[in-house]
This record gives C-alpha cells, structure tokens and sequence, in this order.
C-alpha cells in the first residue's frame, strides 16, 4: 500500500529525500505496470524453459495467428472508419446547436456514457436484439424478414462489427467535438464575404483544417477496436477469429509444448502496433492545435 | 488629439485598384427578440468616403456592418451599393472585403495563400493572381512574412494580411469590424495610421466599426456616433467634438464638465461669464452646461471661488482637478509648463472661454 | 431577405434528423433488453424477471455466483479508488511541489496503460499475479491492484486538471509556514481544493470497474461482469435484466460526475 510521504521528506531539501516522496508510485507502477510490460516484450523472445528464441515470433505464421491479425486489423479498420463517418456527422450536427442547450448537453453526456459501455453488457444488449430470440429478429418476422438463420450475430465480420461501431460512433463524438468546435465562424464569415460557396468553403477551409483530426480520432478509434477483449468474449463462444482472443485463449487452455510464450509474442505484436498508430495520432493532435490554437 | 478631415469627394482624381461606391443604408431595422439591435438606421457613405461607426457595446454598430456585409438579414429597410439594391444578395455575391476583430485569417494557409484565396475562387489566372499577391502584401509592407502562418505572426501583422487579403480581390466596400480592439495599445495607433494610408491610396469606400472614440476620431472621413440601434450624430470629427448635437455625444467623445448653468436664449450663463449655445441646447432656465476641459481657463487667484484638488502632468498637456465653492467639480487643461505652478489647495478662478457648448435641461 | 433563416432551418432539420436516427440506432438494444426481461411465458408483459433480479433471499439462494459478483465488485471499487487516491493524490501534489522534473515521467507512465491494452497487461501480469496469490491470498479483491493501473490515464487526467485549476505551491508554503506538517497539507489544504478533481477521478474508477471483465474472467476471479457472463449461460433472462441494471448504474455514477461541478455551488457557506 503507499505510504503518505509524510515523515520521508519533512526532514530536508535534500534532492534525495523528496525523491522519497514519489517512491511509492513508482514502486507500485514498476511492479504492476513496468515488470508486466518487460515480462511479455523479453518473454517473447524465450522459450518454455528461458531460453532465448526466435521461436514464438515465427509461431506467429501460424495460419490462424495470422487470420486473427487480420481480422482484427479488418474489424478495427471497418468499425473505426464506420464510427468515423458517422460519429463525424453526428458531431456535425450537435456542433451546429446552440452551446448550452439542451441537445448538445444531453448527447454529449450520453455519448461520454455510451463510451463506456462495453464489454459482457453490450454483448447482452445486442443479443437481447438480434438473437434467435432477440427484440428486432422477432418483430422482422412479422415482416418475412429472417435474422435467424443464420449466426451471423456471433461472426466476428458481422455480428461483432455492429457491436464495436456501438461504441465508436460516441467516441468519436467525444473526441472530434472540440475540433469542430474550434471552427471559427469567423472562417466562414470571411471565406463567405471572399465570394465562396458553402462547398468552396468546406473545400477549402473547414476540410482541410478538419482533417488531421478527423484521421487522428479515427486512428484512435482502430486501437480501441483493436484492443478490445470483452465484448468479443462474452459474445463469440467459439473460435478465436481474432488476436485479443487468442491471447485469451492463450491463457486459459492448455497450451502446445514450445508453444508456451507465443502468447507473449502476439501480445508484443498486438502492443507494437497499438504503439505505431498511436504515435501517429500524438504527431497529428500536436499540428491541429497548432492551427486551432491560433 | 482629434485630427480634421474634410469629406472626400473627388474619387476621379485617384487613381489604382478598387474605386468607390456610394453606399446606402435606408431605414433598417433589427430585433432579436425584445432586443431590437437596429432601429431606423439610415446612413449615406460617399463613394471613396471612410466612415466610422462608434459607440458603447449593444448600440448596433457591429449589426449594421454584418447587415451591410450580408452575413445577418434586416427584418426591413434597404441596402444599396453603387445605386443597386443589394438586399436580397448573398454575402459571397456583395463584392465586399472584410476585416474581422479576430481569426481573421485561415490558420491552415499561409499569408500568401490567404491573400490568395478570394483571387482563386474569382479564377483569376495564376501568374495574375501572383502578381496581385505581391502587391497586396507589399502594399501592407508584409512581403517577407509571406509564407508565414497566423500562429507565427503578431496580432498586428494577422491583421495586415487580413486586410491584404480583403483588398486583394478589389471589393466595392472595405468592412472593418473593430479590427484593433484586440491588439496592444501602441500597435492600435500603428495600424491605423496604416489603414488609413492603405485607404486613401486606394480608394475605396470603407465602413470602420470601433467602441474607442480616439481611434473613430484619428482615422475617419465622418464619424457616426450611434446609440440603441440609430445614429446619434453623423459628422466630421471635428464637428462631432466641437459641435455635439445631443448630451450623449458630448459625453462618449472627449473629455466633458457637466456644470450648473442659466440658460438665456443662445448664450448661457456659467461661473459669471456668458458662453455661446450650440443648436439644440435648452434655451431657458437652469441647465447643465456640457463644456469641454481646454474650454476652461485656470488662474491663481487667493480671492478665487474653486480650490485645486489635484494636478497632473500629461506630457505634452496637463490637467487640473478643481471643485468650486458650490461643490462642482471641474476637469481644466492647463499648459504643461504651468502644472508645476499648481498644487492642491490652491485657490483659482475658473474664467470659462466663449467656445460654443451645449446646455442640456438639468432634469437629465 | 431571409438567407439566413433559410440556412438556420435546414441547419436544424439536418440537425434533428441525424440524431434521430443515431439515437434510434443506439437506444434500439437498450430497448430490446426490457423488451427481452419483461416477456411473459404466454405472450405479454410482466415483471417477474426483475422482480427475482431485486429479490435478495432468491438471489442469495439460487443464483449464488450473481451475489459473489456484485459483493467483489463492490468491494473492488471501493479498494481501487482508495489505492488510486492514496497513490496518486500525494504524488502528483509532491511532483509538483518539490519535483517539477518528473512530472513528464509521471505523465507518461500514468498515460502508459492507453497504449498498453488490458488483455497484453494480462498476459504479463499473469507472473505478478501469481506471488499476490501467494503473499495476499487468491482473493477477487486483489484484482484491484491491477485495476489501478488500468485507472490511471482517467484518474491522472480528471487530478491533474483540478490541480492545475489551484495554487499548489502557494497553498502548500502557506499551510506549512503556518506549522503544518505533510499529512496536514494533503489532508486539510489541499484535497479540499481539489474536491470535484477527486470526485471525477472517483466517478471514472468506479465506472471503469464496475465495467471490467477482461482481468477478472482471464484469472478466473468474481467480478460482476464475469457473474454476469456466466449467469448468461443459465438464465439469459436474468443476466440480461442484470446486465441492463449494471448499466444503468453506469449510467447514473457518470451523470452524476457531470452534475459534481455544478453541485458545488449549493455548498457554498452563507455570507452575512
């Protein structure tokens, strides 16, 4: 447990004693945070018995290890281009109501909410709704029209994919709302008495000025879809199509003698790429505020 | 230190880019709910003229520009540029350049591209439109900041560009709306020296928004001192000083003394000495007499009936705080060099000059 | 003469239109799970699957693991919110007080856990994990260390912009020129300045792990989520009035964090 620093560093302005103070933070965050992250980056590279290897990285050619890359590149990939679009359009449109008022309030609280809102719960909502049993498959069978021939709730290219743009559309609300918000009508004021349309305007100012912080958010969107666990979990019983899974399955089932650290291997992949495209959302959020500081 | 101007009428004789037209505004009217932001404005700029809006906040200054500009609809009254009636007509459709208090320009594009911009849209071809880019920011003395962003220049320079860029596309009206209001103090009275100089080489009729009466006087061709949606006064500065035609006038521009006066006809009596009305004073009775600070003159006197409370040095002025025997109080220029003759508790009379105030009714 | 107006009305239909249509799509699942938890054997409504959810003896009874659940997860929000307070709080006002050099480090580890996502933290906590079962015990409620971790970026976040809204140093000089020692400082000056900081940091934790599931379930611990998922596998009807419930709940402690800056005001003392 941390220890305040009271009695630590009372005693002096020795640069020494107020490192004390921040001891415990780092005690803890080594422990739960740094060793964590070393032990899957150097686990990776040894094999059952600690020795170093190569051989986790080139389990990672496995066919299903890399069919489940795929597809979590392809679902993050569709599900944060989808909760691009349209979390853009929705953030449009809350944009253009009057600040304070009650409809940007209440949808911007909603989707801080909704943002949240993963894992076994949503899993249980859309089956509630799209199950053999569901709200919305019952009420198209009035109509002829059937869901329930098919599992294609539970496939990861169908089923998971609505699931994930559930909470991407209200993150990306969250996150591209202060950009649009940054628009200032004086832009327009001035591309307007210019002589510009409103296409020329969105052409030539609010477009492009928007869009580094379109794609910043979107890439934020992939590694959000890319890393989540639960709501894949609690909906896709069978198989492991994509990584998360099978990381997860990695430390729940039996494992293939030599195979014990692919596990680590896959989280390393899963971290490296986590990494890459965050860097590059950090790159673009620094030039947009930049322009939208001014 | 008002400067006088005569209004400008002689557009013929000047030559370059960008000659002006008359302007009209006729009877607009503008409420927001039971705010009513316009109230009969009616306002005539001569082609080439500058004139200068001026007023507190909430008067109306800023809508009649946007109105005038198209960017806010009147719920009634015309607006006519260069004898058409343009009220129907889109902002992007008004030929007008304009000025904005701040973000003026496009963060994403530099000076050069923002200059560049109403050119493009206009499709003038590219080594034209280059040429009139160098110009525009030469004109402002920016062409080497020309491939700047706004977040690398200073607020006065955004501005400059700002106004490039509007001149650039060679617009029948120049809006300014408060363009200085949000610079330093020293770079204000910089700037608009500029853009009065920019102005008048090349001509074209200008519509300029500001709350600081200094800057309106400084600048403009003819001041409109405007007050709850309708103007209060239209004239040259130095009338507008000289010449107050109502009370309000007198206050917001200059330095004003409200002192207690008899009026009798076109003169009033104030301090024992008779003081010239102006045109729509009060003609009888008790009234305030709204007379300025170098209209009063101070001299050492032990028998005087005001006492000096303080003094101040101004620099190339001065100024004495006195308050009479009746308990008025009354702010009087006095020559620099005679400061260091005054102190506090001095007795002085007050001898007002015989230039032209106005007399107000003492109910007001 | 009406450009504008034009443009305004069509501004609002757009406006109208689209968070119509996006707010069908969303509030669609959340309707069919009362649809799904209020249907009756023989057609109709009724209430009895929440009424079993609400009744304790029943629950306590029959549905033993939903109990586990909810009584961990209870127990981890409290224990990760006290861990993450104690933890964070004195270093960041320490930090900030006497090492301004660290206070990228600290960012920096403190945003780590963004880009390290929970399911590769589990991999490599698995090791830690195992000497905590052998030191503490195999308790759920250890999970809330790891739960720390996975707070961070939001508790860092929501503490760091309430103290940068106060004069850390100034109170802290104060407090102690005036005789204070450092418990007092945290305790008395600064943490009451930083109330509605700390009430965020608290509401995002508490959503956050009332939400987990991925640490739980792959250490075979009870949290509410995984009593939730197993449950599903027994009475879906059940799990998923349960799980609507956990959501609402959600809901409301994240409502309530957006009301806690406003809330302040009605605290204000009297002046005469």
């Amino acid at each position: 447990m941390a220890e305040p620093p009271s009695t630590l560093a009372s005693t002096g302005r020795k640069p020494v004693g107020a490192l004390l103070g921040v001891v415990p933070f780092f005690a803890y965050t080594a422990i739960f945070l740094a060793i964590p992250t070393l032990i899957v980056v150097v686990g990776a590279f040894l094999d059952g018995s600690g020795r170093p290897t190569l051989g986790n990285l080139s389990a990672l050619a496995q066919p299903q290890i890399v069919s489940a890359f795929v597809h979590s590149t392809v679902l993050s990939a569709v599900t944060a281009l989808l909760g691009a679009v349209f979390g853009a359009l929705l953030t449009y449109a809350v944009a253009t109501a009057r600040a304070g008022g009650l409809l940007r309030r209440l949808v911007t609280s909603l989707c801080g909410v909704l943002a949240q809102f993963g894992g076994v719960t949503l899993a249980f909502a859309f089956i509630a709704t799209f199950s053999a049993q569901g709200f919305l498959t019952v009420w198209l069978m009035k109509y002829g029209i059937d869901l329930a021939s098919t599992t294609w709730l539970y496939d990861w290219d169908k089923g998971l994919m609505l699931v994930y743009t559930y909470f991407q559309i209200p993150l990306m609300l969250i996150v591209f709302l202060p950009a649009v918000e940054g628009l200032r009508p004086q832009w327009r004021e001035a591309a307007e008495s210019l002589g510009g349309s409103t296409w020329n305007y969105w052409r030539h100012v609010a477009g492009p000025i928007l869009a580094p912080s379109f794609i910043g958010a979107t890439l934020l969107l992939f590694t959000n879809a890319f890393s989540a666990y639960a709501t894949a979990a609690a909906l896709i019983s069978q198989g492991s199509p994509i990584i998360p899974l099978q990381i997860g399955g990695t430390l729940s089932s039996e494992v293939i003698l030599g195979q014990e650290n692919v596990g680590k291997a896959m989280a390393l992949g899963m971290v490296a790429i986590v990494a890459v495209v965050m860097t590059l959302y950090v790159v673009l959020e620094r030039r947009t505020s930049k322009w939208l500081g001014s | 230190m008002p400067a006088t101007r005569t209004p400008t009428s002689d557009t013929a004789a000047r030559s370059g880019p960008g000659q002006g037209v008359a302007v009209t505004l006729s009877d607009l009217h503008r409420s927001y709910g039971s705010i009513r932001a316009l109230d009969g404005l009616t306002l005539d700029i001569a082609p080439g003229e500058f004139v200068a809006l001026l007023g507190p906040s909430g008067c109306g200054k800023t809508t009649a520009l946007r109105v005038l500009a198209g960017l806010e609809d009147a719920d009634s009254g015309r607006v006519e540029v260069g004898g058409q009636d343009i009220t129907a007509v889109p902002t992007s459709a008004r030929d007008m350049g304009m000025v904005f208090q701040a973000y003026s320009l496009f963060p994403h594009m530099t000076a050069r591209q923002n200059v560049e911009f109403g050119l493009q849209l206009r499709r003038i071809p590219s080594a034209r439109r280059r040429e009139r880019v160098a110009e525009m920011l030469d004109l402002v003395e920016l062409s080497d900041h020309a491939d700047r962003y706004a977040h690398q220049m200073s607020g006065g320079q955004q501005q400059r560009v700002a106004l490039a860029r509007a001149l650039a596309i060679e617009p029948q009206v120049l809006l300014l709306d408060e363009p200085l209001s949000a610079l330093d103090a020293k770079v204000r009275v910089q700037l608009r020296d500029e853009i009065r100089r920019i102005q008048l080489e090349v001509g074209t009729t200008t519509l300029f928004v500001t709350h600081d009466q200094e800057e309106a006087l400084a600048v403009a061709d003819r001041v409109g001192v405007m007050r709850a949606g309708n103007l209060e006064q239209l004239a040259s500065p130095h009338d507008l000083y000289a010449r107050p035609a109502t009370a309000f006038v007198a206050d917001f521009v200059g330095l004003t003394n409200r002192l207690h006066a008899i009026a009798e006809g076109d003169h009033a009596i104030l301090l024992g000495t008779s003081v010239p009305l102006l045109p729509g004073s009060t003609q009888r009775g008790p009234a305030l007499l709204l007379i300025r600070p170098e209209s009063i003159e101070v001299t050492a006197d032990p028998t005087g009936r005001a006492t000096v409370i303080t003094v101040s040095f101004l620099g190339s002025t001065g100024r004495l705080h006195a308050v009479t025997d009746s308990g008025e109080n009354v702010v009087a220029q006095i020559d620099n060099d005679a400061v260091a003759t005054f102190y506090p508790g001095d007795k002085v009379t007050l001898v007002p000059r015989p230039n032209p105030a106005l007399a107000v009714a003492t109910a007001e | 003469m009406s450009l504008h107006a034009t443009r305004r009305r069509r501004q609002a239909g757009f406006r109208w239109t689209v968070v119509g249509v996006i707010g069908l799509f969303f509030a669609l699942p959340i309707f069919s799970m009362v649809e799904f938890t209020t249907r009756a054997p023989g057609g109709g409504r009724t209430l009895d699957t929440w009424a079993t959810l609400f009744n304790f003896s029943v629950i306590d009874a029959d549905y033993p693991e939903l109990k586990t659940g909810i009584l961990a997860s209870a127990g981890l929000t409290v224990l990760t919110v006290t861990i993450m307070l104690f933890l964070l709080v004195p270093t960041m006002t320490w930090v900030r007080l006497r090492l301004p050099r660290l206070r990228r480090t600290v960012e920096f580890i403190c945003l780590l856990p963004l880009t390290i996502p929970a399911i590769v933290l589990v991999v490599g906590l698995a090791p830690v994990y195992a000497w905590v079962a052998y030191f503490l015990g195999e308790s759920s409620l250890w999970l809330a260390l790891a739960y720390v971790i996975l707070v961070l970026p939001y508790a860092y976040r929501a503490l760091d912009a309430g103290l940068r809204a106060i004069d850390v140093k100034t109170l802290a000089e104060a407090a102690r020129s005036l005789g204070a020692g450092w418990p007092t400082v945290m305790w008395r000056v600064i943490l009451p300045n930083i109330r509605t900081a700390v009430l965020s940091a608290a509401f995002l934790s508490v959503a956050l792990v009332l939400g987990e599931f991925t640490i739980a379930s792959l250490f075979s611990r009870d949290n509410l989520q995984v009593a939730i998922n197993l449950l599903g596998k027994r009475d879906g009807s059940l799990a998923i009035a349960a799980a609507l419930a956990a959501l609402v709940l959600a809901f409301i402690v994240l409502i309530a964090m957006s009301f806690v800056g406003t809330g302040r005001r009605s605290h204000r003392p009297e002046e005469n």
